[in-house]
């Protein structure tokens, strides 16, 4: 018969899936009418329902990691700065504050308060990206966060309906583009009240004065689900380290992760300490990144809350470049951030003993290239155009366990390019090449993906100046399991001299940047890899005959069919086993 | 029966498993399913002709217009069995039809891959060339670069080429004399030119749909010109057209030429069918409903238009999500496809929540009550545990139903893991897949600035008549109308297909430097264009034309459509066209964003031609007697959450007036209509079943 809690249960689960898309629809309408192109066009936001306690019930899927649980923990803070009871129907609230937000200045988040009948019943969340926020603007420069631009604590951005007049203005004066900042927060809000609107009819549909219930049924099965996989893995602790480039010095990612009975430790004890420019990460941001790092590959398809978060808890102390304490600078915290995955996959390595992909590219290269008056020295820019582009390329991801990596394709971000069509559309650039690398992809049983290589130059001949904000330029992505490392990046002019690649440097008129990023780890020994795969990565140039031989062992034919026999013998020679796939 | 003389049109419709045929004069319809042949789709679609003809006592002399619609050029992409196709393209960028957004389109599946392009990375060829974003000359053509490339179409076998150079929207120059120098060295080679098939701005898209045009094109030229000969053969003497996704009507030539513009044209069928129904039911706002055996689709029809775009993917191979399929820039309609269908499996997951598809039990074994082997329950296990499908009518008594076999699947999969009893375990996965396809729609619909309570549904396709007023239920929407011949609902929707013809040109113009000439000269080509095609098919006549705009606000990453006047500008103008952006910027968002320049990147014309009439056809009704039930049985009903008693009528017993009310079930040879407790029935008198939901019992 129809027991009310066999319905119930049902209704439940019904309810669950549309808190899911009243969360897509919040995110949709934030994406569609929000200015700053990496929201637009990257996906760059987030955004999420919140019980009374800030629990978060769900979380739209969106391009970045980097907000999964900072803006859940963000909420938090909300909570505490602004108590509940004193909020009101029509109340917006707000912040950048890095540490209180999602790591960065330009990430401003807003929270709005849902009234039923006179009574809080729930929040929606939402942060974006935004275009400027002044200061030294976007890239990892600055030596103190005071530099980096306007820092606005959490208050309100509207009290009662009654947008706050005065933040607005304080907000346009102090950025580079005061209508699309000013625009994007109204967004932020709107979309908050997108979600809103659904939550009531949701609540009226199924006569709820409340969703209490729903939500300890949303974080309770989400907590058994996320707690019963992390149960598979082997308890005990595995370490990892990896060293990456930094700004001007090498850093340790180090990190201890233990899986116990009830859930996965990670700590980042031991890692180097905080830097003087702008690539320090702030908790919340590591916290963001490494808990990804475990999610995409233990319980990835148990969707984010406050329950599947809570078994995996992150720890760093405090002074390490991913505990930053304020004033320290964090603008570029996404170039250290971005490096997290792979660190906590290699300890998930061990307890999975294998089953993770190899390290990848990770860091995004995403420089922003500037032109006009003053950005590049006191050089000659005659009368070129101001302009400031953020653009969005990477390099190739590490092989994965059973799979070549992917070419020229962002992980753990997940943002999306634009096109050079458009780029050089919209702004006074020409891009000479952009394509793959031969022999950038670490070699393997499964290869990593290929790294690309972008040669960029000004339209009118004149200088410009790119801010850099990458990484593997000397610590190149590692393999796993015999494979062997990706190509290194590098950043240099046209005609010769080396850049950096972390910072603001000119390129003199008439030259052009040539960036070639990094490619992806290799996973298992490459002289197991199928001679056949091998012939046609050679046909389609991602790797060249001499690589063929030196590092997999196969031995090309005039026609580039495999030379059986000749590369038996060089695989053979070589002692390695002889399996094929 | 006499001859239906001159009058007669027939359309086709192949799709996967079936072959539909609709035949219609000026007062009645004859439809037909015949099996398709996959190996030689044009054998299936003669012998169904032929049936159809004989049927109806009419000879080939004696039909006015066959309108064709096929879903080889998309099966052609989806499983890859296309021509071996190169793509020449500027030196520099051989990988930007591979590279695509450099994004993954699921983030927390490390094992996602993009859908590898058509043309590998060695039949990827470079020529050394370049032009500016302003249509410039950067680096002139090196030709030979071009000659180059000549003992390789031989060597590596090419059967069709793509040439795609960066800007060649903006000059076609280069792509011009690459094509003009590779045919003359090798003549009867097709050639595909990005800045024919595509002349838009962003060199991904349209590469690949350059790409997919050349791969597609000597395969659709040939099965195009077998069938056309056949007919001439069989004695037709009429015009033959195809019907595009964009839901217009092209002529054999251009077929032959931009196939990919026929890519998904049967779902397109159904849009244009629910389109028309929408004219004659003056609906000014309507939601089409498909749902079959794997997907559901759902399109948003204004004024009797459906939604159109130019972003389309085909073959979205990983749980129908965007960006798991390969873009083409056609114009289409706009739709939003999801794993929702009488066939999707339904499933318990890790967190005790009953999922439904997208993985599908298909045609083979099918649902368990197929009883052929499948074990899996799906949504038509469920609907027959309900009660709403009897085992006599469905699929036209083809497959004898085993409600048993369904039970114990449900059982097995959904009452054990979860302790429910039966009934409402099949309503979990009922309600679960009419949820989905709710939320499928609302999320549409923001992306469009568009709302759906105030819609009519109009349901068609095997499954959406069981599912139409619980889905209604949950958008809050209050009519349904269920057609006739929904079985058949895109051919009988080709019927209704004007010629028409889209032209898309980008050109880059920001309106604070809004230049009249510019625009005006725009437009000029691309109406010279499209009216040589469509008055290629029709004697010049009254041409219906649909000037478009797509405009941004500066720097934005998405332009939206904007209706322009069809005539020519003035220098004046200009405030005009921020105001149209304007306008249209509030329809979508709620609101504007005061002074910040707007920017347009491309221009869309349409020109068509009046559609046909549809017939003034009798109600397609066995006895013209009051609605006699044939039975009663016990349903249940998801709004009630129970079990209700349900009267059965039998569609053909119902005459035009005849009305009941809900619960009741509406039987006829390939579907059932579930009239819900909440709805009332009546049947009009084209014979549409329109379900009406009682006042106040709005949710």
């Amino acid at each position: 018969m129809n027991t009310p809690s066999a319905l119930d249960q049902i209704q439940t689960q019904i309810m669950w899936n549309r808190l899911i898309s009243v969360v897509e629809e919040q995110a949709q309408t934030l994406m569609r009418t929000a200015f700053s192109t990496s929201v637009r066009e990257a996906g760059d936001l987030s955004a999420g329902v919140f019980d009374l306690a800030g629990r978060m019930l769900a979380q739209a899927v969106t391009g970045t990691p980097g907000h999964v649980n900072a803006m859940a923990a963000s909420v938090k803070f909300f909570l505490d700065a602004c108590p509940p009871t004193e909020m009101a129907e029509g109340d917006v609230y707000v912040t950048n504050d890095p540490w209180q937000g999602t790591g960065h200045l330009h990430d401003f988040t807003v929270l709005t308060p849902v009234f039923r009948a006179g009574r809080l019943v729930a929040f929606f969340a939402a942060t974006s990206h935004v275009v400027d926020i002044g200061g030294i603007g976007f890239g990892p420069d600055a030596r103190q966060v005071y530099e980096e631009g306007l820092r606005v604590p959490i208050m309100p951005l509207a009290r009662r309906g009654e947008m706050n007049q005065a933040l607005l203005q304080i907000v346009r004066a102090n950025v580079r583009e005061p209508v699309q900042v000013e625009g994007d927060l109204y967004s932020l809000a709107a979309c908050n009240d997108a979600g809103i609107r659904r939550l009531g009819a949701m609540m009226d549909e199924f006569a709820l004065d409340d969703i209490q219930a729903l939500a300890d049924h949303v974080i309770g099965q989400s907590k058994e689900a996320m707690l019963a996989e992390i149960a598979k893995l082997p308890a005990g602790t595995y370490q990892n380290a990896m060293r990456i480039d930094g700004y001007d010095r090498d850093i340790d990612l180090v990190a201890r992760l233990t899986v116990g009975a009830d859930g996965i430790d990670v700590d980042f004890t031991g890692t180097s300490p905080v830097s003087s420019h702008g690539i320090n990460v702030p908790l919340t941001y590591t916290q963001a990144y490494a808990s990804f790092g475990v999610r995409c590959v233990v319980g990835s398809t148990v969707p984010n809350n406050a329950g599947s978060l809570a078994p995996v808890r992150v720890t760093a102390p405090e002074g390490c470049i991913l505990n930053a304490p304020p004033p320290c600078a964090v603008a570029a915290r996404h170039a250290i951030g971005q490096m997290l995955p792979d660190v906590v996959l290699g300890c998930l390595e061990q307890a999975l003993g294998g089953g993770v992909p190899a390290e990848g590219a990770s860091t995004l290269w995403n420089p922003m290239l500037l032109g006009g008056h003053g950005v590049a020295g006191d050089g000659d820019h005659g009368d070129a155009p101001s302009f400031a582009m953020n653009l969005f390329h990477t390099g190739g991801t590490g092989a994965r366990p059973a799979k070549d990596g992917l070419s020229a394709t962002a992980f753990p971000s997940g943002v999306r390019s634009t096109p050079v069509e458009i780029n050089e559309t919209i702004a006074p650039i020409v891009v000479r090449r952009k394509e793959y690398v031969t022999d950038s992809g670490g070699p393997g049983r499964f290869r990593g993906g290929a790294g690309q290589v972008m040669e960029i130059t000004h339209a009118d001949g004149a200088s410009f100046a790119i801010s850099s904000m990458f990484d593997r330029i000397k610590h190149p992505a590692r393999g796993r399991a015999g494979g062997g490392p990706g190509r290194r990046g590098r950043i240099h002019l046209a005609s010769g001299a080396e850049m950096r690649a972390k910072g603001r440097q000119p390129i003199p008129a008439g030259d052009a940047v040539v960036m070639e990023m990094p490619g992806g780890g290799g996973v298992g020994d490459p002289r197991t890899r199928e001679p056949a795969r091998v012939a046609e990565d050679v046909r389609n140039g991602l790797v060249s005959r001499q690589a063929a031989r030196r590092d997999y062992g196969v031995v090309l034919a005039e026609d580039g069919s495999v030379d059986e026999a000749a590369t038996q013998k060089a695989r053979g020679a070589t002692g390695s086993d002889k399996r094929s796939s | 029966m006499t001859s239906l003389a001159n009058a007669a049109r027939l359309a086709v419709d192949i799709g996967g498993t079936f072959t539909d045929i609709a035949l219609e004069d000026a007062n009645r319809r004859l439809t037909r399913k015949v099996l398709t042949t996959v190996a030689a789709p044009e054998e299936g679609v003669l012998a169904g002709i032929r049936q159809t003809l004989e049927d109806a006592q009419v000879r080939p002399g004696d039909v006015a217009l066959i309108i064709h619609g096929t879903t080889l050029a998309t099966n052609a992409v989806i499983e890859r069995k296309g021509a071996k196709t190169a793509l020449i393209t500027t030196d520099g960028f051989r990988d930007s039809v591979e590279m695509a957004y450099e994004n993954r389109f699921e983030q927390y599946d490390i094992n996602v891959d993009r859908p590898a392009p058509l043309v590998p990375r060695a039949l990827r060829w470079p020529v050394r060339e370049r032009i500016g974003a302003g249509g410039d000359v950067l680096v002139p053509l090196d030709e030979d670069t071009v000659a180059a490339l000549l003992p390789r179409i031989a060597q590596d076998g090419v059967e069709s080429l793509a040439i795609g150079l960066l800007h060649a929207y903006a000059n076609p120059e280069h792509e011009h004399r690459a094509a003009g120098i590779l045919k003359a060295a090798v003549p009867g080679l097709p050639i595909t030119l990005s800045s024919e098939v595509c002349p838009e701005i962003r060199e991904y898209e349209r590469l690949s749909t350059t790409c997919a045009n050349a791969y597609v094109q000597p395969l659709m030229a040939r099965y195009l010109t077998r069938l056309e000969a056949s007919l001439r053969e069989m004695g037709f003497r009429c015009p033959f057209y195809l019907i595009t996704s964009g839901g217009g009507l092209t002529t054999f030539e251009l077929a032959v030429r931009f196939p990919i513009r026929l890519v998904e044209s049967g779902p397109a069928g159904g849009a244009i069918l629910a389109a028309r129904i929408a004219t004659e039911a003056e609906l000014a706002r309507v939601l089409s409903f498909d749902m079959g055996g794997t997907t559901a689709k759902i399109c948003l029809i204004d004024g009797a238009e459906p939604q159109t775009t130019r972003t389309f993917e085909v073959a979205r191979v990983y749980r129908f999500l965007k960006g798991s399929g390969l873009p083409v820039r056609i114009p289409a309609i706009e739709m939003v496809e999801i794993g929702a269908g009488g066939g999707s499996i339904a499933r318990v997951d890790s967190m005790q929540r009953v999922t439904v598809g997208p993985e599908s039990a298909g045609a083979e074994p099918g649902p368990a009550c197929y009883g052929r082997g499948g074990a899996d329950p799906t949504v038509t296990d469920a609907d027959v545990t309900l009660g709403r499908i009897s085992r006599e009518g469905f699929a036209g008594g083809a497959v004898a139903l085993q409600p048993e076999a369904a039970a114990d699947a449900i059982e097995a999969a959904i009452c054990a893991p979860l302790d429910l009893e039966r009934d409402l375990a099949a309503f979990a996965v009922g309600e679960m897949v009419d949820e989905n396809m709710a939320n499928a729609a609302r999320v549409h619909a923001i992306e469009w600035g568009k709302t759906l309570s105030d819609r009519t549904l109009i349901a068609f396709g095997g499954a959406a008549p069981l599912h139409a007023t619980r889905l209604a239920e949950k958008l809050g929407i209050d009519r349904v109308i269920v057609p006739t011949g929904a079985g058949v609902g895109s051919a009988i929707g080709f019927l209704r297909a004007p010629i028409a013809y889209e032209v898309v040109r980008s050109r880059y113009l920001r309106l604070s430097a809004y230049d009249a000439d510019v625009v005006n000269g725009v437009f000029a080509e691309m109406q010279a264009e499209a009216e040589a095609v469509v008055t290629a098919a029709v004697p010049a006549g009254k041409l219906t034309e649909k000037r478009v705009a797509y405009m941004r606000y500066l720097g934005q990453g998405h332009e939206i459509p904007v209706p322009m006047p069809d005539q020519p500008l003035a220098e004046t103008d200009g405030e005009r066209l921020s105001r149209a952006f304007a306008d249209a910027y509030t329809r979508l968002y709620g609101r504007t964003i005061p002074d910040l320049d707007i920017e347009v990147l491309s221009w869309t014309l349409e020109l068509s031609a009046p559609a046909a009439a549809a017939p003034a056809m009798a109600p397609v009704s066995e006895s013209a007697q009051a609605a006699q039930p044939i039975g009663r049985r016990a349903v249940f009903d998801a709004s009630l959450a129970s079990r209700v008693e349900a009267i059965v009528y039998r569609r053909g017993d119902l005459a035009p007036g005849a009305s009941l009310a809900g619960p009741a079930l509406i039987v006829e040879p390939q579907t059932t209509t579930v009239v819900s407790a909440a709805f009332d029935a009546v049947v009009d008198d084209l014979g549409y079943i329109r379900l009406t939901r009682r006042a106040a019992g709005k949710e």
